[in-house]
């Protein structure tokens, strides 16, 4: 390829910056590795390696401090064309803030290049420490030397499964590193360590490249991992996700005249959601609409499980239950848990487990055996008492429904028919 | 309606409706990171979509959504306050690079993580000033599972055309209570055409045509493609301050007014010889819809506007509230957020408030108010 990667010999980096070397590097590199400048996509971020973007013959995305691996490997995820080479310039600065980015684009493998302009501090914005500088490197928020060792980025990168890892000095030609670097089949890093001239030289007079290198212990050197690069995951797909929820047809007939609200409350793991879906889907197959909701604790294995149905022969607008009509308890959870609207209650009716304490309510007061069939069951047979005896719903339309959603295998119909003298 | 006038009832949420209908209409990516009330929407996202990933963590998400886009993928996905809050940083820059994508806001209570499992109407104030520099980010909100289907496919829409971010405003009760709902009136949603630059010349990424830049993925090799996060002329090159910068700034805000005149959605409802009107959007508009229908059936003279273009607030909102000496907004929060977008602190002496914290607004609630 004839086309330059760079449109300029003059970089906008300052004299003896190690970001001159490493671009002059990249781009002789590409070069050498005949990629078109259109088959590169160069993907920068604020620091002072960021403003290379308009040197160069490339696509650029320029984005946030810090985050440009993670746009990076949303370019990778996105790709259909074969053949593209997606390279990430990030700072020390950006490599600390952004490192959650480069462990899990190492972690997924994704196919693209990471090359980390580490002068081990702040550079664009005054020279203060990054995550990377290492232990007696004197920054401008660090006098007397930094107290602390810094990240050692390769090999964080490298156990978290890239590909291909490397270190570098600044120094000479490293367009052959980078070469490989770019060549790599998932993801690669190339961390350069270099002297910011303005403000590294600054606090560090007489400090030499190869001399930090040596005392922070992070030698120049090679790691590798073999590992399947990234690919989207193939899993089973829906064409249509409304044809996953069947049409349910009226089948059977129902006597309520006004809407009615109803409040299942017991706990969780003695399906109260379930039995909800049963006397929503009975209703509806009864003519009717309906709306349904569940509430429950985060830890939804624990504690109580309360839903909330509305039922009218009308559209439902308004689905909120602020005094219901009916209620049906079945555990102490349950109970604590809708008490106060059981209080709210002039009108309608508890239906409640007889081993249960009844709170005070202006509602009709049910007290059956309901725990008695077992608490997994306990539920669905309380509702079914109060949606039969309150003429809302048939046993028809409710057996009917547990047939048709095939719950009659998981569910004691029997027992329960039994249990309600059919 | 009837039951027995509908043919093709089904028990469905509003998650479902929305995912559907963002594929129809052609969003093809979910990334996700999980968030309750927004979980079904993840579970959705992952069945439906071409690509679904499961970032590690919220800014991850609207950084690969960032990624994709540009490749000229429609991303999608959905989160509630915690993770929008991580996301702002990151929707800042889609806004500023121009890249389509859509963000599906599911309010809880806050403030902070709040109650995660208990709705609220609470982050409008925060959308609004979201954008740094006051540019306004669309918003369109929910008020029906009709919404919930057509809404949706509109985002697309707006988000292909105007080249932007878009973020559709629901909450816990619109997203994950099942309703009766009958599926075959739904219209037909048709896919949006994401139409790429196919000029000879040179390209230029921000280069305006009637205010929107046309479109060209970073991975084709027929020109060359600069996206830019930080102040950037027509070329898409960094500038500190120039005037090509500049205009290329405002006309970020101005397109997004221009455009959105196309994207005017809202239900006025006008009763005749009517002075009295309820404001709603949301989650709450079901309580207002009751509230108005109670009302009218007692010979209430009331009117119903539901807001569904809720940013930038359309002017027609205030030209329709003018009209009536009695303005009762309903919203569920303590603060009355869409009236200080209404009105700023010049609240006029007819109006009244129903709100909520921590439970649905009540149509009762709202008749109170109404009849005060």
């Amino acid at each position: 390829m004839n086309i330059k990667i760079l449109n300029t010999d003059s970089l906008p980096f300052c004299k003896g910056c190690g970001h001159n070397l490493i671009s002059k590097n990249t781009a002789k590199a590409l070069e050498r590795m005949e990629l078109s400048p259109l088959d590169v996509i160069m993907v920068t971020d604020i620091g002072c390696h960021g403003i290379i973007d308009k040197t160069l013959n490339t696509h650029t995305i320029h984005g946030l401090h810090g985050r440009s691996v993670a746009l990076g490997a949303g370019i990778v995820f996105g790709l259909k064309e074969p053949g593209k080479k997606i390279i990430v310039f990030i700072g020390d600065g950006g490599a600390t803030i952004g490192l959650q980015h480069i462990m899990e684009a190492a972690r997924l493998n994704l196919n693209m290049s990471v090359v980390v302009h580490n002068n081990m501090l702040y550079g664009m914005t005054g020279g203060q420490s990054s995550g990377l500088t290492p232990e007696g490197f004197r920054t401008t928020t660090s006098a007397d030397g930094s107290p602390f060792s810094g990240y050692d980025i390769c090999a964080l990168a490298h156990t978290a499964g890239a590909a291909y890892v490397t270190r570098v000095p600044g120094i000479g030609d490293i367009s052959e590193k980078l070469v490989k670097t770019f060549s790599t089949e998932g993801f690669s890093l190339m961390e350069v360590v270099e002297i910011c001239p303005s403000y590294g030289i600054k606090f560090n007079p007489g400090m030499k490249l190869n001399e930090i290198i040596e005392t922070s212990g992070r030698k120049p050197g090679e790691w590798f991992n073999n590992r399947p690069v990234f690919t989207h995951h193939k899993g089973k797909k829906s064409e249509n996700l409304l044809s996953k929820t069947p049409i349910i047809e009226p089948l059977f007939y129902s006597s309520l005249d006004k809407p009615v609200s109803l409040i299942l409350s017991g706990s969780a793991g003695e399906g109260v959601q379930l039995t909800a879906t049963i006397i929503a889907k009975a209703a509806m197959r009864s003519g009717l609409h309906v709306t349904q909701k569940g509430s429950y604790p985060v830890t939804v294995g624990v504690g109580f499980s309360t839903a909330e149905i509305n039922i009218s022969k009308e559209d439902i607008h308004f689905h909120g239950i602020n005094i219901p009509d009916l209620v049906v308890i079945t555990s102490k959870e349950g109970l604590n848990h809708s008490k106060r609207r059981i209080g709210l209650m002039k009108k309608g009716a508890l239906f409640i487990d007889q081993t249960l304490d009844v709170p005070d309510t202006g509602a009709e007061i049910i007290t059956e055996d309901y725990r008695g069939i077992g608490a997994r069951t306990a539920s669905l047979f309380a509702a079914i008492k109060c949606v039969t005896k309150t003429k809302i719903l048939t046993y028809e339309a409710i057996f009917y429904t547990i047939e048709a959603e095939g719950l009659d295998k998981k569910l004691p119909v029997e027992k329960i028919k039994t249990a309600l003298g059919l | 309606m009837k039951r027995e006038e509908s043919k093709g009832m089904a028990l469905i949420e509003g998650s479902r409706l929305i995912m559907e209908a963002l594929a129809r209409a052609g969003a093809d990516s979910y990334i996700g990171y999980p968030i309750t009330p927004a979980n079904l929407l993840y579970q959705y996202g992952g069945q439906r979509l071409d690509i679904m990933l499961a970032a590690p963590d919220e800014i991850s998400t609207l950084q690969w959504m960032s990624g994709l886009s540009s490749t000229g993928r429609i991303p999608v996905t959905a989160t509630s306050f915690p993770g929008f809050a991580l996301m702002i940083e990151s929707i800042n820059m889609a806004y500023m690079m121009e890249l389509p994508m859509i963000i599906i806001l599911v309010q809880r209570l806050g403030p902070s993580t709040g109650t995660a499992t208990n709705g609220a109407q609470g982050d409008l104030l925060l959308l609004k000033g979201m954008i740094s520099g006051g540019h306004p980010i669309p918003v369109l909100c929910t008020s029906s599972f009709e919404d919930s289907w057509s809404l949706a496919a509109e985002t697309v829409k707006m988000a292909v055309e105007m080249r932007t971010p878009v973020v559709l405003l629901t909450s816990k009760e619109e997203v994950m209570t099942h309703k009766s709902f009958d599926i075959s009136k739904l219209d037909e949603i048709e896919k949006v055409d994401h139409k790429f630059y196919d000029n000879a010349e040179q390209y230029k990424s921000y280069l305006p045509k009637d205010m929107v830049p046309e479109f060209l993925p970073l991975t084709q090799n027929r020109h060359q493609v600069r996206i830019n996060a930080s102040t950037h002329d027509q070329m898409g090159i960094l500038q500190h301050s120039t005037d090509e910068a500049l205009a290329n700034t405002r006309r970020l805000e101005e397109k997004i007014y221009h455009r959105m005149k196309c994207h005017l959605k809202f239900d006025y409802d006008q009763h005749e010889n009517a002075e009295k009107i309820v404001l709603s959007y949301g989650i709450t508009a079901s309580a207002a819809r009751e509230a108005v229908a109670q009302m009218r059936a007692e010979g209430e003279k009331v009117s119903l506007l539901i807001a569904k273009t809720l940013l930038p607030v359309p002017p027609v909102y205030l030209e329709i509230l003018k009209k009536y000496k009695r303005v009762v907004i309903a919203e569920e929060n303590m603060n009355n957020q869409f009236g200080s977008l209404l009105f700023g602190i010049n609240k006029p002496e007819g109006l009244r408030v129903a709100g909520a914290l921590g439970k649905m607004i009540t149509p009762q609630q709202i008749i109170e108010e109404v009849k005060a």
